[in-house]
């Protein structure tokens, strides 16, 4: 029974999720690291609610890199590990299908986790509630571009030794352009000024690495299997 | 014609090349750059408004384009390994990455040196010296993951690639001061009027940027020989060129 | 030239020669890195030969 590249790519995405809710405290681990991380600023800073709003965006952000390159672990190194991720890339459906498979199940477990989480995250650290859709719109996105620059990242560093030190290494770099995009429209909503512009960027910034990332994820994917 | 591009692909043709061009690289990077330091730093007046510290320019600059030139060429030489399978662009790649990585060190410390007396801090989190901080962060990135595999050959292409995705930062760090409000100033070489500066202190900047240039080919032609020494290890070439 | 002198780069001399002076370690120290890691591989390619040579006969 011949499938075709769509089928498999949704049918893909369901074992991805059908896998990841089989065991919950892999889709947990990182949205409670997200929750710790944004806890411990306040309690390093000990500010003013008032005063937090203004650090705010930035604290969010930082968190939600860090617990997604947490998350990009279960990427990659599960099928790789028992050997499903060779027959997947012998399956004829090109990597690139597969790839994107993955990432899209990845985000929808963890980036649209925390996504869904940050307006609790956000009323803890200050942030107005006519903020709140930017702040939604921005992570989105910006969870979004992650998982792919993940994913590029993951591909290449799969079964390294330390691989996730690399792991962050590679794509915290990347991800940078992000962070300011991403912060600073949260930022803009903050103060009250039109986040219009940043996030058009962060949305352009999305469009490309969606575009691109599949075909270097699939050619990092291709150098490791080889 | 596309002898002389066959002939670059082949290991040992590389590496006697490398070995004869460097001298004369060394040689030419020697004097440009003593005429540019020289010229530079006893001859041209002092700025009007910055006095002598704008005679900074004169490591700054250099190091600075290069930081971004030589990032281009790995990147180039890694594409041209990957699709045309050349392992003579893995060698090139890799002899580039220290290099590179040493002078945009060079052009951001330098760079925080003089913000000091022009703008009062040492450092800004601005969108130039960003995107310069992420181009290190990108060089380290290239040779840790290079480095990180027991397989070298695996570990070129898996540098290769990621030295190719990278390179989305150069157009970032060049227009950084066009897209965005920057404390950097803008472009003062390349203007539609001719560069902006006059030509006591414009001529050994020049030189200088020539003489990085030419010290980058040098290093590049020692290192090079190395990286292909390594990758050819088992090739009957090797026994004669090692002799020397 | 500016008063003070040569030396005094009109009162930035502390930003001015540190900056010249690790511009000079870098390259020096460009050269001297490129120089032996050339002559390490050398090394090892040296005793990979003789190890297939002696594994040869």
């Amino acid at each position: 029974m011949t499938v075709s590249a769509w089928e498999a790519f949704w049918l893909l995405v369901q074992r991805e999720l059908r896998l990841s809710f089989r065991r919950p405290e892999q889709l947990l681990q990182p949205l409670v690291f997200f929750l710790i991380v944004t806890t411990l600023f306040p309690l390093g800073l000990s500010l003013q609610l008032s005063l937090l709003r203004d650090i705010a965006p930035g604290v969010l952000w930082v968190a939600a890199l860090l617990s997604a390159l947490l998350s990009l672990d279960f990427l990659f190194k599960s099928d790789a590990d028992d050997g499903t991720l060779e027959q997947l890339a012998l399956s004829g459906h090109g990597l690139t299908v597969i790839v994107a498979a993955k990432t899209l199940a990845h985000w929808l477990v963890t980036g649209l986790a925390l996504v869904l989480v940050s307006p609790i995250v956000g009323t803890a650290l200050g942030i107005p509630v006519g903020a709140f859709a930017t702040m939604l719109g921005s992570l989105a996105l910006g969870t979004l571009t992650l998982s792919w620059l993940g994913a590029v990242g993951a591909g290449l560093t799969i079964g390294l030794r330390r691989g996730n030190v690399l792991l962050s290494l590679i794509v915290l770099p990347l991800a940078m352009p992000l962070l300011i995009f991403g912060a600073g429209a949260t930022d803009r909503a903050i103060s009250g000024t039109n986040p219009a512009g940043a996030l058009y960027l962060l949305a352009a910034l999305c469009v490309f690495t969606c575009t691109l990332a599949p075909f270097a994820a699939a050619a990092a994917l291709r150098i490791t299997l080889e | 014609m596309w002898t002389w591009f066959y002939k670059l692909a082949s290991p040992p043709y590389v590496y006697r090349v490398a070995a004869a061009l460097m001298p004369w690289f060394l040689g030419l990077a020697a004097v440009t750059i003593g005429y540019g330091l020289i010229g530079g730093l006893v001859f041209a007046p002092p700025d009007y408004q910055q006095g002598d510290a704008f005679r900074i320019i004169y490591v700054h600059v250099p190091s600075a384009i290069l930081s971004v030139t030589v990032y281009t060429i790995m990147a180039v030489a890694s594409a041209i390994a990957l699709i045309w399978r050349i392992k003579v662009g893995h060698a090139v790649a890799a002899a580039s990455a220290p290099i590179g990585a040493s002078l945009t060190l060079l052009a951001l410390v330098t760079g925080s040196m003089w913000g000091k007396p022009m703008w009062g801090t040492y450092w800004a989190w601005d969108p130039r010296l960003t995107s310069e901080l992420i181009l290190l962060f990108l060089y380290v990135g290239v040779m840790s993951l290079r480095s990180a595999f027991e397989d070298p050959a695996r570990g070129d292409r898996a540098a290769a690639l990621l030295a190719v995705v990278g390179v989305v930062n150069v157009p970032i760090v060049h227009f950084s001061v066009v897209w965005w409000n920057s404390l950097h100033q803008g472009s003062t070489l390349v203007t539609l009027e001719g560069p902006k500066m006059q030509s006591s202190m414009l001529w050994p900047l020049l030189s200088m940027l020539l003489g990085f240039t030419l010290f980058y080919g040098a290093v590049l032609c020692i290192r090079v020989q190395g990286e292909v020494l390594q990758r050819e290890r088992q090739s009957a070439w090797v026994r004669e060129a090692i002799k020397s | 030239m500016s008063g003070g002198g040569f030396w005094y780069m009109g009162g930035y001399a502390r930003y001015v020669w540190p900056c010249i002076g690790f511009a000079g370690v870098v390259l020096v120290w460009n050269l001297w890195s490129a120089r032996r890691s050339l002559a390490a591989a050398k090394i090892r390619a040296s005793r990979a030969l003789a190890m297939a040579a002696s594994e040869a006969r």
